[in-house]
């Protein structure tokens, strides 16, 4: 069983400032990292294979930096990995992503595709889906546990507001994991020893594929106009008299902004 | 300063220093409180390869040294010297398998220690015996193929919790130092039980209890080397062991260190945060220079065993006391420069000041140790050296 993992390279948003006069993130100094819910995919995907076999590839599409993610997830226990890498893919909004790593999946050959639910840096949670459309192949989001991998299905629990749904798919099925889903393990000696080693594959648009009109800034419908940082607004009004005049007057207060009826 | 490590080496640090702050400061706190063993921990450090480091390759270790196994300790002691004590024990109950086991006995045991399967405890310590070892009441006596052992080991550290037992027990009274030996004793042995969990000031995570053995029968061939072999082994074992002490020195004096640091840039006092005080600087400038110089040293002589030196008690000795002493006086320090704050449980320096002070006493006190120096000078100096 081939398990492929989508995972991406962002800031460590725990470390991110803002510049407050072009609204845009300060990028210099900041540490890139997975993906926090890339690293739940990851372990999802050791999970089953120690459990049920297989193999488990870890793929990324990014700059030739974003191999340092790979080799984190070589060190954790995966077997392969790959790295989408190429001037033409530069600019790509979540459809164009989605298209490329697509591309990249089919070229590989999967049974089961994770992907961490969304990234928190742009935070769409739309890549994983898109993939599954583009492969044309059913998805499960928000998986919170794999309940069970037979030979040719699989039994999840789909987290939902209240409580889950359990869905079985036949492969193969992409799915995209919550944070609930599991503990992410640390590294090992081993694996980084033989991470460090590694060779990283690293494949263009022509090695996977792609139609170029499809792919990068070409390929993207997604235009983005403007980014800012919301103004905090705080306003505050002091209520007095008696309690009982002070919940009177905040009942009033919420209704006339209609937070109650 | 760069103490230039090799590229492995700044691995080791780094994914111990990973798993210190993401597990095992979240943890020590709670872990010390309720002296729970961290078994969460254990775990972690098995999955990461880090029981591995100082077992052989043909055992399925990754066959590295007394500086890598310091490195890994350092970092671990900087969060909580509970959980480096129950790491650095288990390497310790280890030691004489490695030193004196047989390839079966090696075959037997290596590879589920680097697996981190089964954790090892050494057992020396009774009553009457710690730095007198000479003291030792447990026997170990021959009948047909099978040892019957009797007698108390006390404070034994990872007690309880380990299932492989390294111990020194007397195998013929009447040639004193040298009618001890060595075995191994695997916890489920009939016969063989624990006291109590023994209450701590310090290490309140790591668990110490007594080894109970009531006509015990070991198999024979448990024994490590050879009948009186004992205290050769013993020894051996805790020349090999104190610079791994020393690293426990160095890293809970960096932990105590670094709080007090964070804490002096924060506090304002007369309007000025207390680090621009000078009476603070030149003690964080102390602390610096005391907890550098005790790096220095305790890399050099892991570096030097590593090396294939034989003489190394008197190194070993050096880097455990000078390293252990400092440790007090820095964690003491640092809870100094936080006043108040320093000495509430709400700040983690209070326990590392608690945990520092076992570093002088196990393991060799740091009396014994100048005896240890001092018994080296003498012979050093009869040599003409």
């Amino acid at each position: 069983m081939n398990i492929v993992v989508c995972i991406k390279q962002v800031p460590d948003t725990a470390e991110v400032k803002i510049n407050p006069e072009t609204n845009t993130l300060i990028r210099d100094g900041v540490p890139s990292i997975i993906n926090p819910f890339d690293l739940h995919a990851i372990e999802a995907a050791l999970q089953i294979k120690e459990k049920d076999g297989g193999k488990v590839i870890v793929i990324t599409m990014g700059p030739p930096q974003a191999e340092n993610a790979l080799r984190d997830a070589l060190s954790m226990g995966a077997d392969d990995a790959v790295l989408l890498t190429d001037r033409a893919f530069a600019g790509s909004d979540t459809w164009a992503t989605s298209y490329t790593l697509s591309r990249a999946v089919k070229k590989i050959g999967a049974d089961i595709i994770i992907c961490g639910k969304q990234a928190i840096d742009g935070d769409t949670a739309q890549v994983g889906p898109e993939m599954a459309e583009f492969l044309n192949i059913p998805h499960v989001a928000y998986v919170k546990k794999v309940e069970d991998i037979k030979a040719d299905f699989l039994r999840v629990q789909r987290m939902m507001d209240s409580g889950y749904d359990i869905v079985e798919s036949t492969f193969p099925v992409l799915l995209t994991v919550v944070k609930e889903i599991n503990e992410p393990r640390l590294p090992s000696l081993k694996g980084k020893m033989a991470a460090k080693k590694a060779v990283i594959k690293k494949w263009t648009s022509s090695d996977i594929g792609a139609d170029e009109d499809k792919i990068g800034l070409k390929g993207s419908p997604t235009q983005v106009k403007n980014i800012f940082a919301p103004q905090a607004k705080t306003d505050r009004k002091m209520l007095n008299g008696t309690p009982e005049e002070q919940v009177e007057a905040l009942i009033q207060e919420l209704r006339s902004l209609k937070c109650l009826s | 300063m760069d103490y230039f490590l090799t590229e492995d080496q700044l691995m080791i640090k780094e994914l111990t220093r990973q798993i210190a702050e993401e597990k095992v400061i979240p943890a020590r706190h709670e872990l010390d409180e309720k002296e729970e063993f961290p078994w969460e921990i254990m775990k972690v450090l098995a999955q990461s390869d880090l029981f591995s480091l100082f077992i052989p390759e043909e055992y399925g270790g990754l066959g590295r040294g007394c500086l890598e196994l310091c490195i890994a300790v350092e970092e671990l002691s900087r969060a909580c010297l509970g959980v480096s004590t129950s790491y650095a024990a288990n390497a310790l109950g280890t030691s004489p398998i490695l030193l004196y086991g047989s390839d079966e006995q090696k075959k037997k045991y290596l590879p589920d220690i680097a697996a981190g399967k089964r954790l090892v405890a050494f057992a020396l310590t009774e009553a009457n015996a710690g730095s007198d070892a000479g003291g030792i009441q447990t026997t170990a006596r021959l009948e047909g193929n099978e040892y019957v052992v009797n007698g108390t080991k006390q404070w034994i550290t990872n007690g309880g919790e380990a299932e492989i037992y390294t111990i020194i027990a007397i195998t013929d009274r009447a040639k004193g130092a040298r009618g001890a030996s060595a075995f191994i004793v695997e916890k489920g042995t009939p016969h063989f039980s624990f006291g109590k969990k023994e209450k701590k000031m310090g290490i309140r995570a790591s668990a110490t209890r007594e080894l109970i053995f009531d006509n015990c029968r070991i198999p024979k061939d448990n024994i490590l080397g050879k009948e009186g072999m004992g205290f050769i082994v013993a020894m051996k074992t805790l020349d090999n062991s104190r610079t791994g002490v020393g690293a426990q020195g160095v890293g809970v004096a960096q932990g105590a260190f670094e709080e007090a640091v964070k804490f002096a840039r924060q506090r304002v006092q007369f309007g000025h945060p207390i680090i621009s005080f000078q009476a603070v600087q030149h003690m964080l400038a102390d602390m610096a220079i005391d907890i550098e110089a005790a790096r220095a040293l305790v890399y050099s002589v892991a570096r030097y065993i590593d090396s294939g030196a034989k003489e190394i008690s008197k190194e070993s000795a050096i880097a455990k006391v000078f390293a252990t002493d400092l440790a007090m006086r820095v964690t003491t320090n640092a809870v100094q420069v936080m006043g108040g704050s320093g000495y509430m449980r709400e700040y983690p320096v209070e326990k590392m000041m608690r945990d520092a002070k076992i570093l002088q006493i196990y393991e060799g006190t740091n009396q014994i140790q100048r005896n240890v120096i001092g018994q080296a000078l003498i012979k050093e100096a009869a040599k003409g050296k």
